[in-house]
C-alpha cells in the first residue's frame, strides 16, 4: 500500500473531498468514497461499458481511471440525471421503451448516450448503433435500448 | 378497466435508472472483504498452504465440521459427490476455491491473497470429456468406476426394427462448446450479524433465496430462522445464480466465526473460472425416415460435460437427464434410443442456463430436419409440416404430455412473414453475385411452469415446484402481494400487478409485490425455468380470487347487500346496477379498525393465501434467421431474425418481447460467438471480455416479433411463460441459415459456436475436398 492522497472530486455538481491510495480507480471511488453507487462494475478491465461517466462531457470508463487523475474537472454520474425529480429524456425513453431489464447496465447506456448525444446532437443510424456498441447488456438484446437512446435524441433536439 | 394485456410501464425501473436501486456491491461498505484463493492447476494434491503471520486466512482445515454439499438424486445411475466448501487435500479445476483471506478492503484482501502460497502437486487430469471417456483416464472422483457420473438411458423397444424399414437412414452430429451466462453482474454476498440478536442477514445476488437459506443453514448446522436472506436487485442470472455458490456459505461462516459483517464480491475473472459453466454437450443421432420423409425413429447418444462437481440443488443429472427426455421436442415419432451420460471433468462445474439442454437438442433435431429435406428434395417447411406434432394432448415417446399448441401455425405464419419464394429468388441473385445468402429455420418447445408433479419424476432429493403467496389488504387499501418466486429483470413485480389488479377491481399501482426476502415471502423456489408467471401468477390468481371474496363479503355487509350482488371495480365496491358503493379503501379500514360491524363469524382483516403446483404446460414458437456469410473473413452477418411466439395470454406484452429479444441475443451469442475454452491440461484460457465474446448492439439485428395466443387449461391464467425459449430457438435458426449460405460449397455445420475461424475452416476444409 502507499501513502494516501487528499483530493477533491467534483461529482454532478458537488464537491467531495476524499482520502485515497494513487491506485485506487475513480470508479472505486466515486462508489465508495463518494457513496455513489448508481455506477455499477461489470468487469473491471474496460469492455462492459457498465462503469461510463462523464468527464468534462465525454463518456469515459470510470475503472480505467485513477482517482487522482481526476481532480479539477468535472464528474456527471448517473445520479445527477435527473434534475428536481424530474427524469431526462433519456431516462424516460429507457423507461417508455423498456430499454432494461435487470437494470445493471443502464446507468453506463445512459452516460453513454448523454456524452454522445450531447457531442453530436444528430447522431443516428449506423453511427448512433456504432457508438452504442461500446457498451454491453446481457439482458435485452439491445433493440430496445436502441429505440430509447433514438426517441430520446429527438426529444433532446427540441 | 383491464389492466392484464397492457404493456404498462414496469413499475421495477425508477429506481433503476436513477442509480437508486441497491445490487449486491452497493451493500459492501462497513464490511471487511473476503479474497479467494483459488487453485492454479486442474488437477492436484494440496501439501500446504502458506500465508504470511499476522493474515487473516482460513482453509479448510479451519472449517472443522462444517459440512460439504452433496446435491442427491435418488437414481441408481447417478453417483453423488461431495464438494468440500474450501478444497481438503485435493483440488479438481482451475479456480477451486483453496483458501479465503479477509481483510478491511477488497484490494487489501486481494493483495494478501497474493501473498498465500499454495503449495500443490499437480496430478493427470482430464478437462473433456471425450479424454475422460477413454478407457483408463484418469478419474476425476476417487473411488468412481468411471467418469460417467450420471446416465439415462430410455429405449421405447422398437427403435431396431424401425430401422430396418427406413427409406432414409440421417446421422447428425453436433457439438455446442461450453458458455458461461455471464450475468453483467457477477456473483456476490455480504452477511451481515446483528449485534443483539446475533442473528445473519445473508444479502446474495441469488434466484433462490429460500433454498439458499435451506442449504446455508444445512451446513452451518443452524436453524434455518437464524438466517435472513435477501436477494436485493440482482443483475442478471440466466441460471447462474440458482446454483449454490460455496463462498457464499463461507461468507456466513467467516462472518459468524469473526463476528462481524464480511462481504464477498466476485470479479469477471473468478466469474469466468469458477463461477458455473454450461452447455459442452455432444450429440450423435441417427434418425430413420419412411418414403415419406416421415420421421420413424432416432438413436441417440448424448454426453454432457459436467464439470467437476455437482450443483446444488438441480445436481449435475439435470442437462443429460432433461436432454435425453425432450430430444423429441414437437416431432412425432415414437420409437426412441437414447443413451445420455454426464460426464465428470476436471472443469469449473456447471449449472443451467437459459433453455438447459434445449438449446443443443433443438438444434440437432432442426439440423436433422434441414438435412432430411435435402435428402428428400423438399423444403424446409415441408419437411416439418410432416413431422410436427398436430394433435393434442399429445404423448411424446418418453412419455411427455403436450397440451394444445401450435407448432405447424408458428411455422406457417414464419414463412408466410419471411416471403420464401422471394427470398430464394434474392438467393439466387446473391449467389451468382459470389454472395452467400442463408435462411433457417427452427420449430421448438419450451417446457415451461412445471411443478412439482414433473420435478418429482426427476428423483431429486430437493424437489422444487410448487409457489405460495400470501396476500394482504391493509387498512389503507393497498395490496400486498408476497411471493417466493425472485424475479431479477424479468418485470414480474409490474406484471403481476396487473393480473391481481384486475382481479381486484384496482388500479396496479395499489398492489405491492413482495420478493427476495426469507422474513417477508411464504417459502418459494424463486425464478428460474420460465415458472414465474405461470407459477407464481397461478398462486397470484388464486389468493386475489379468495381475498376478492372476503372484501365482496364485508363490502355486502357494509351495503347491506348479498355478496353475489356486488362487484369490484375501478377501486370500488359496487352493488350491481345501482349507484350504491363503497370504495376498496373503505372496506379494508372496516376490515381491520371496525370489525364490530361485521357480520358475526366473519375474520378481521383481508388476507388469502394460495399454493399453485401446475403439472406444467409447452409455449412454443418458430425463428427464422436470415444470414450472408463473408466466405473470405468467415464472419456471419445476421439480417433478419423473425419469431412467432405462442406463449399463451399475454400478461405484459411489451415485457413479453423484451424477454424473447433478450433470449434470442443470447441464442445467437451461443451458435455465432460465445465460448469458455479450456486448454489439453485443463487451463481455463476466456477468463475476461477480451476472450470471451458476447454480442453488442452492433451484432444483434432487430427482432420481429410475432404472437399466436393458445389458450391452455395447463395454466390457471392462461398465460404460459417464456422465458428461456428466446435462447433454445436461436442457435439452430442461425445455424441452418449459415449451412443453407453455405451449401453451395457443400459445407455441414457440426460444432457451435461458428465463430469466423470455423467458418473459414470448414470452407477451406469443403473446397479442399472438392478439389
Ligand atoms: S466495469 Fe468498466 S468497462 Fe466494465
Ligand atoms: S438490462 Fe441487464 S444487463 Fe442490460
Amino acid at each position: 500500500m502507499t501513502a494516501l492522497r487528499d483530493i477533491t472530486l467534483l461529482v454532478n455538481g458537488q464537491e467531495y473531498a476524499v482520502r485515497v491510495e494513487p491506485r485506487k480507480t475513480l470508479a472505486d471511488t466515486i462508489r465508495e468514497d463518494c457513496r455513489l453507487t448508481g455506477t455499477h462494475l461489470g468487469c473491471e478491465h474496460g469492455v462492459c461499458g457498465a462503469c461510463t461517466i462523464l468527464v468534462d462531457g465525454s463518456p469515459v470508463r470510470s475503472c480505467l481511471l485513477f482517482a487522482v487523475q481526476c481532480e479539477g474537472v468535472e464528474i456527471e454520474t448517473v445520479e445527477g440525471l435527473a434534475s428536481d425529480g424530474v427524469l431526462h429524456p433519456l431516462q424516460e425513453a429507457f423507461w417508455e421503451h423498456h430499454g432494461l431489464q435487470c437494470g445493471f447496465c443502464t446507468p453506463g447506456f445512459l452516460m453513454l448516450a448523454k456524452g454522445a448525444l450531447e457531442e453530436d446532437p444528430g447522431l443516428t443510424g449506423e453511427s448512433l448503433k456504432e457508438v452504442l456498441s461500446s457498451n454491453l447488456c446481457r439482458c435485452t438484446g439491445y433493440q430496445n435500448i436502441l429505440a430509447a437512446v433514438e426517441a430520446a435524441a429527438v426529444r433532446m433536439r427540441r | 378497466m383491464r389492466f392484464v394485456g397492457e404493456g404498462i410501464r414496469r413499475r421495477e425501473d425508477p429506481a433503476l435508472i436513477t442509480g437508486r436501486s441497491r445490487f449486491i456491491a452497493d451493500l459492501s461498505h462497513e464490511c471487511d472483504a473476503v479474497a479467494f484463493v483459488r487453485s492454479p492447476v486442474a488437477a492436484g494434491h494440496i501439501r500446504g498452504v502458506e500465508a504470511p503471520d499476522d493474515a487473516r486466512v482460513f482453509t479448510a482445515a479451519h472449517l472443522g465440521d462444517m459440512g460439504s454439499v452433496v446435491p442427491m438424486l435418488h437414481r441408481p445411475d447417478y453417483v453423488p459427490v461431495a464438494q468440500p466448501l474450501l478444497a481438503t487435500d485435493q483440488v479438481k479445476y482451475v479456480g477451486e476455491p483453496v483458501a479465503m483471506v479477509v481483510a478491511d478492503s477488497r484490494h487489501s484482501a486481494e493483495d494478501l491473497a497474493e501473498q498465500v502460497f499454495l503449495d500443490i502437486e499437480p496430478v493427470d487430469e482430464v478437462s473433456s470429456a471425450s479424454a475422460a471417456l477413454v478407457d483408463g483416464a484418469p478419474r476425476v472422483h476417487h473411488g468412481t468406476d468411471s467418469n460417467v457420473v450420471v446416465s439415462g438411458n430410455i429405449d421405447t423397444g422398437d427403435v431396431d426394427r424401425a430401422f430396418r424399414s427406413a427409406a432414409q437412414v440421417i446421422g447428425i452430429e453436433v457439438t455446442s462448446g461450453r458458455q458461461s451466462a455471464m450475468p453483467l453482474e457477477a456473483r456476490g454476498a455480504v452477511a451481515i450479524k446483528d449485534a443483539a440478536s446475533e442473528r445473519i442477514t445473508l444479502y446474495a445476488s441469488t434466484q433462490m433465496p429460500h433454498v439458499l437459506r435451506t442449504i446455508v443453514a444445512d451446513l452451518l448446522r443452524i436453524p434455518e430462522s437464524d438466517l435472513h436472506v435477501i436477494a436485493p436487485s440482482v443483475g442478471g442470472a440466466f441460471g447462474q445464480k440458482m446454483a449454490l455458490p460455496t463462498e457464499y456459505a463461507l461468507v456466513v461462516w467467516l462472518a459468524r466465526r469473526l463476528g462481524q459483517s464480511v462481504c464477498w464480491i466476485e470479479d469477471r475473472r473468478e466469474n469466468f473460472t469458477s463461477s458455473f459453466h454450461a452447455r459442452d454437450h455432444q450429440y450423435r443421432l441417427e434418425a430413420a425416415f419412411d418414403g415419406e420423409a416421415r420421421l420413424i425413429a432416432v438413436d441417440a447418444d448424448l454426453v454432457a460435460n459436467v464439470g467437476a462437481y455437482s450443483c446444488y440443488p438441480v445436481t449435475w443429472g439435470v442437462e443429460p437427464l432433461m436432454a435425453a427426455a425432450e430430444l423429441p421436442g414437437p416431432y412425432d415419432f415414437q420409437s426412441y434410443r437414447v443413451r445420455a451420460r454426464g460426464v465428470t471433468t476436471n472443469t469449473c462445474p456447471m449449472s443451467p442456463y437459459r433453455g438447459v439442454s434445449r438449446p443443443v437438442l433443438t438444434l440437432a433435431m432442426e439440423r436433422l430436419m434441414d438435412t432430411a429435406a435435402e435428402r428428400f428434395g423438399i423444403d424446409p417447411i415441408e419437411i416439418r409440416r410432416r413431422n410436427l406434432i398436430t394433435s393434442f394432448p399429445y404423448r411424446s415417446a418418453t412419455g411427455v404430455v403436450y397440451d394444445e399448441g401450435s407448432y405447424i401455425q408458428s411455422l406457417e405464419r414464419a414463412a408466410e412473414v419471411i416471403d420464401m419464394e422471394a427470398f430464394r429468388r434474392t438467393q439466387e441473385e446473391a449467389r451468382k453475385q459470389g454472395r452467400y445468402p442463408g435462411v433457417g429455420f427452427s420449430v421448438f418447445s419450451e417446457r415451461t411452469g412445471y411443478g412439482t408433479p414433473t420435478f418429482a419424476q426427476r428423483s431429486m432429493e430437493v424437489t422444487p415446484g410448487y409457489e405460495t403467496v400470501d396476500m394482504i389488504m391493509d387498512p389503507s387499501g393497498n395490496v400486498e402481494v408476497r411471493i417466493g418466486a425472485s424475479p431479477h429483470g424479468q418485470g414480474l413485480v409490474t406484471s403481476l400487478s396487473q393480473l391481481v389488479a384486475d382481479e381486484l377491481g384496482v388500479h396496479p399501482e395499489t398492489v405491492q409485490v413482495v420478493h427476495g426476502d426469507t422474513d417477508r415471502t411464504p417459502y418459494g423456489w424463486g425464478t428460474f425455468a420460465s415458472r414465474s408467471m405461470v407459477i407464481s401468477g397461478g398462486a397470484s390468481h388464486l389468493a386475489a380470487g379468495k381475498l376478492r371474496d372476503s372484501i365482496v363479503e364485508i363490502a355486502g355487509d357494509i351495503l347491506e347487500a348479498a355478496p353475489v350482488d356486488i362487484v369490484l371495480t375501478d377501486g370500488k365496491a359496487v352493488v350491481r346496477g345501482t349507484d350504491k358503493g363503497v370504495s376498496i379503501p373503505e372496506v379494508a379500514r372496516v376490515a381491520h379498525h371496525q370489525s364490530h360491524r361485521l357480520k358475526p363469524g366473519r375474520d378481521p382483516g383481508l388476507r388469502a393465501v394460495a399454493t399453485y403446483d401446475p403439472a406444467g404446460t409447452f409455449s412454443n414458437a418458430c425463428h427464422v434467421a436470415v444470414v450472408e456469410v463473408d466466405i473470405e473473413t468467415g464472419g456471419v452477418r445476421l439480417e433478419r431474425f423473425v419469431v412467432v411466439e405462442d406463449a399463451g395470454l399475454l400478461i405484459n406484452p411489451v415485457i413479453v418481447d423484451g424477454q424473447i429479444a433478450g433470449g434470442v441475443a443470447q441464442g445467437i451469442a451461443n451458435a455465432l460467438f460465445e465460448e469458455i475454452i479450456y486448454d489439453e491440461s485443463g487451463n481455463i484460457l476466456t477468463t475476461s471480455l477480451l476472450d470471451y465474446l458476447p454480442p453488442t448492439m452492433s451484432e444483434i439485428p432487430r427482432i420481429e416479433i410475432h404472437h399466436l395466443e393458445t389458450i391452455t387449461d395447463a395454466s390457471i391464467t392462461g398465460a404460459k411463460g417464456l422465458g428461456e425459449g428466446g435462447a433454445i430457438g436461436a442457435p439452430a435458426a442461425v445455424i441452418n441459415a449459415v449451412s443453407d449460405a453455405l451449401r453451395p460449397l457443400g459445407v455441414g455445420i457440426t460444432e457451435i459456436p461458428a465463430t469466423p475461424s470455423r467458418v473459414r475452416d470448414w470452407i477451406r476444409i469443403a473446397l479442399e475436398g472438392a478439389a
